[in-house]
C-alpha cells in the first residue's frame, strides 16, 4: 500500500510584515541582501518568521516540515551565495522568471559552512516544541548539478571538478544536519539546461554522492518541465534518490509518464501537482485525481511512498496563496486515505 | 509591416525651431517624483491624518503640471506628465482593468516587490484608463503630449493567469482594450502613443504574439497618429529584423547602457521603423555631457537618416535624483540640435556618422 505524503521543497515567500520589516533593516540594494553573518534584530526577525513558517505547515497539515527558507534571498543559490570562499557578482536572471539572485562567484576551496544546518537546527527546534509528532523536519539543498550551473567558477578551472567540489560541500553540509526524515534536493538545471550528451553519469554521481551523506529518504525534485528520456534513465538507475521529483505542472506530462513506463521509476515518487507560480488555487480532489491518474499510468503502481508537492518553490506566490496550497495538498492526502 | 512615420512626424516640430534638420525629442514616460508627493502618497492611508483623496488629486495634478512644465524647459519637443498618478507600470493598469485582482506583493529579487496581479476572469473595459490624464496634461502643456502606455504583453505576462487556457488568448484580449483606449485618447485629441513592453526583452522568442498584440492595438488608428513601442534590456538580436513586420511607426530602444555594442544589429537588414535611441543611461546618476551625448546620438545615424531619427534617454527615468534627470534631459536635448546644426552645415556626414569632421 503506497503512503501518501504531503510535503513541499520549501523557499516559501516571507510574510508580508516581514517583507517591510526586513526591507528597512537591511536595505534594498544588492549589497545589503544576506551574507550569512547576520545578527541583532535581523537574525532575530528571521526567528519570528521561521516560526511562522513552521506553523503555517502545521496548521495545513502537512506530513513534512520545512524550515521555510526564508533567508535564502537568492533562492537555491543561497549556500554558495552566504559561503566564505564565494563572492557575489551582478543579479542575473533565475531560471525563466521575473526574478533574480547574485551571482555567485566561487573564488576559493568550497569547505565546511553549517549554514543551512543551523537554520535546521532551529527549525527542529521548534517542532519539537509543538505536538507535531506526526510531521518531522524535511530538509532542503539545490542538488549539486543545478547549484554549479547556478554558479560562476573562478577557482577549480574544470567543469568536472567543480560540479564535484560542490557535491563534495553539499554532502558535508548534510552530515551536520540534524535528524531530518527527508532531504529535497531541487535540481531545476537537469531539465532548463541538461547535462551534455555523454555527461549524464557526473551529474548522476554528484548527486549520489549527497544522498548518500543522509539516512534520509532523498527526493531529487525536478521541475519547470519534462525530463529527457535518456537523463531520465540515467537518474532512475544511479542517482541513488529514493524518489525522483517530476513536475505534472509544466511542461508535457505525457512525456513524464512515457518516461516512466518506458524506463520504470524510483521506489518512491514525488509529484508536482500545485503550481507554484499561479494564484489559482488547485481543489483537494484535483489534485488526488492528478495522484490517482499518475499512480495508474506507471506499470508497478507500488510506490513505496508518493510525495504530494508543489512542482516548484513556493516564493513566487503572495502569501495568502501560498498558504492555500499548503492546504491544499494536505487536504489531498485525506480524500486519497 | 510599418506604419507610416513620415505622415506623422513633422507635425511635432515646434514653430520656432531652429534647424532645417529635425531630430525629435522625447522621454520614455517616468520621471522622478518629487518627494512631498511620495509624502503625500502616504498621509492619505493615514487614518490620523486629515489629508484625504480629494487633496491628493490636488496634489497629483500639481505634480503633474510641475513635470510637464519641467520637461518644456529641458526644451523637450514632446512632453510626458512623468507619469506623476502611476505606481507601477503594471499594477496601475491592472487596477483599471475588469479581470484582474491583487492578492499581495511578490518577490522580484532581494527586497523588491511587485504587487503582482491575477487574472481571474474574462478582462474586460469599464472606464477609461488615461484619458483624464492626457487631457489634463495637453492643457497645461504647450508642447505635444505623448502618451504612454503598459502593452498586453507585459499585462499578461507579469501576472498570473488564473483564467484562460493560454496566456497568448489573455494577451490578444488585452490588446483588443489597449485598441478600445487608444481610440479614445485620439478622440480626446492624442497624436503620439507609445506602448511599453518590457516583458519581451525576457522572452524574445514570443515577437510574434507581440506583433498580433500590435496588429489588433493599431486596427482603425488613423497615420496622422505615431505609434512607438518601447523594449529595453534585450538581446535584439533575437527580435530583429521581426521588428520591421510590427506595425509601428517608432521602435523605441535603450542602447546607451550597453554602450552600443548592439547598434550593428539594426544595420542590416534597412531599418523600417523610425528609431527612437536612448542616448542617456537610466541607471548612472552622473549627467552625461553634451559632447558625449552628441557621439551617441551619431550612433543612431549609422541605423537610419536624421528624419527618421528620434532622441530618447534609454528607459524612464524615475530612479535617478530629479535633479540629475532634468540635467540628463536638458543636455539631451541640447546635443540633439547641435547635432541638426552640424548636419544643416555638412559637419557630419549622415552616411558615415562616426566620421571625424
Amino acid at each position: 500500500m503506497t503512503e501518501r505524503v504531503a510535503a513541499t521543497p520549501g523557499i516559501y515567500p516571507l510574510p508580508d510584515w516581514a517583507k517591510g520589516t526586513l526591507s528597512d533593516l537591511k536595505g534594498h540594494q544588492k549589497g545589503d541582501l544576506l551574507s550569512g553573518d547576520e545578527g541583532g534584530e535581523i537574525a532575530e526577525t528571521y526567528g519570528e518568521v521561521r516560526a511562522e513558517l513552521v506553523d503555517d505547515q502545521l496548521e495545513a497539515g502537512l506530513d513534512r516540515v520545512a524550515e521555510g527558507q526564508a533567508r535564502w534571498d537568492d533562492m537555491i543559490a543561497h549556500p554558495l551565495t552566504v559561503h566564505e570562499s564565494v563572492e557575489t557578482g551582478g543579479i542575473v536572471r533565475y531560471y525563466d522568471n521575473n526574478n533574480f539572485y547574485r551571482d555567485p562567484r566561487v573564488v576559493d576551496d568550497l569547505d565546511f559552512s553549517g549554514d543551512v544546518a543551523g537554520e535546521l537546527e532551529a527549525a527542529a527546534d521548534l517542532i519539537d516544541g509543538t505536538n507535531a509528532g506526526d510531521a518531522p523536519l524535511a530538509a532542503t539543498l539545490p542538488g549539486p548539478y543545478s547549484l554549479a550551473d547556478l554558479a560562476t567558477d573562478e577557482h577549480y578551472g574544470d567543469d568536472a571538478e567543480f560540479q564535484a567540489a560542490i557535491a563534495d560541500f553539499l554532502a558535508g553540509e548534510v552530515e551536520a544536519f540534524p535528524a531530518h526524515e527527508t532531504l529535497f534536493l531541487l535540481e531545476p538545471s537537469l531539465v532548463t539546461n541538461p547535462p551534455a550528451d555523454g555527461t549524464e553519469e557526473r551529474a548522476t554521481d554528484a548527486i549520489a554522492t549527497v544522498a548518500a551523506a543522509t539516512d534520509a529518504d532523498v527526493v531529487v525534485q525536478t521541475f519547470y518541465g519534462a525530463l529527457d528520456e535518456k537523463l531520465y534513465a540515467h537518474l532512475v538507475d544511479e542517482a541513488d534518490a529514493d524518489a525522483l521529483g517530476l513536475d505534472l505542472v509544466a511542461g508535457d506530462r505525457e512525456d513524464t509518464v512515457y518516461n516512466v513506463q518506458e524506463y520504470g521509476a524510483t521506489e518512491s515518487i514525488a509529484l508536482g501537482l500545485v503550481d507554484g507560480q499561479n494564484t489559482l488555487v488547485e481543489e483537494p480532489e484535483t489534485v488526488a485525481e492528478r495522484v490517482e491518474w499518475f499512480e495508474g499510468q506507471a506499470p508497478a503502481a507500488d510506490f513505496e511512498t508518493t510525495y504530494l508537492t508543489p512542482n516548484t518553490e513556493l516564493f513566487y506566490l503572495p502569501e495568502n496563496k501560498y498558504r492555500a496550497k499548503l492546504s491544499a495538498l494536505a487536504a489531498a492526502t485525506e480524500v486519497l486515505e | 509591416m510599418v506604419r507610416n512615420p513620415s505622415a506623422n512626424r513633422e507635425q511635432f516640430r515646434p514653430i520656432d525651431h531652429p534647424n532645417d534638420s529635425f531630430l525629435l525629442t522625447t522621454v520614455v514616460g517616468s520621471y522622478p517624483k518629487p518627494k512631498w508627493l511620495n509624502r503625500a502618497d502616504e498621509l492619505v492611508e493615514d487614518p490620523d491624518s486629515k489629508f484625504d483623496e480629494s487633496d491628493l488629486a490636488e496634489a497629483h495634478d500639481d505634480a503633474c503640471r510641475l513635470i510637464t512644465h519641467e520637461h518644456e524647459r529641458a526644451g523637450l519637443d514632446t512632453v510626458v506628465d512623468g507619469e506623476m498618478r502611476r505606481n507601477e507600470m503594471v499594477e496601475f493598469f491592472a487596477e483599471r482593468i475588469d479581470g484582474y485582482e491583487f492578492n499581495g506583493p511578490v518577490k522580484v529579487w532581494g527586497h523588491n516587490y511587485f504587487d503582482k496581479p491575477s487574472v481571474v476572469e474574462e478582462v474586460s473595459y469599464d472606464e477609461p484608463w488615461l484619458v483624464d490624464e492626457f487631457e489634463f496634461t495637453t492643457n497645461v502643456a504647450e508642447r505635444p503630449v505623448k502618451v504612454p502606455i503598459t502593452g498586453p504583453y507585459t499585462l499578461g505576462f507579469w501576472a498570473f493567469n488564473e483564467a484562460y487556457s493560454s496566456t497568448e488568448e489573455l494577451v490578444y484580449d488585452l490588446a483588443d482594450l489597449v485598441n478600445e483606449e487608444v481610440e479614445k485618447l485620439v478622440e480626446a485629441g492624442a497624436r503620439y502613443v507609445q506602448i511599453d513592453e518590457p516583458a519581451l526583452a525576457t522572452t524574445p522568442e514570443d515577437h510574434a504574439i507581440v506583433g498580433e498584440a500590435l496588429d489588433r492595438i493599431v486596427s482603425g488608428i488613423d497615420e496622422d497618429v505615431r505609434i512607438g513601442l518601447h523594449v529595453c534590456y534585450g538581446d535584439y538580436s533575437r527580435i530583429y529584423p521581426e521588428i520591421n513586420d510590427f506595425p509601428i511607426d517608432e521602435f523605441d530602444v535603450e542602447l546607451c547602457n550597453g554602450d552600443y555594442e548592439q547598434i550593428p544589429t539594426f544595420e542590416d537588414p534597412e531599418f523600417e521603423p523610425d528609431l527612437a535611441l536612448g542616448v542617456v543611461d537610466a541607471h548612472t546618476a552622473e549627467v552625461e555631457p553634451v559632447e558625449e551625448i552628441k557621439e551617441n546620438i551619431r550612433q543612431g545615424l549609422r541605423v537610419v537618416p536624421p528624419e527618421k531619427l528620434t532622441i530618447s534617454p534609454d528607459c524612464g527615468l524615475k530612479l535617478l535624483p530629479r535633479e540629475i534627470a532634468y540635467g540628463k534631459t536638458e543636455n539631451m536635448v541640447e546635443a540633439a540640435r547641435q547635432v541638426e546644426a552640424e548636419i544643416d552645415a555638412g559637419e557630419i556626414d549622415v552616411d558615415a556618422p562616426l566620421a571625424d569632421d
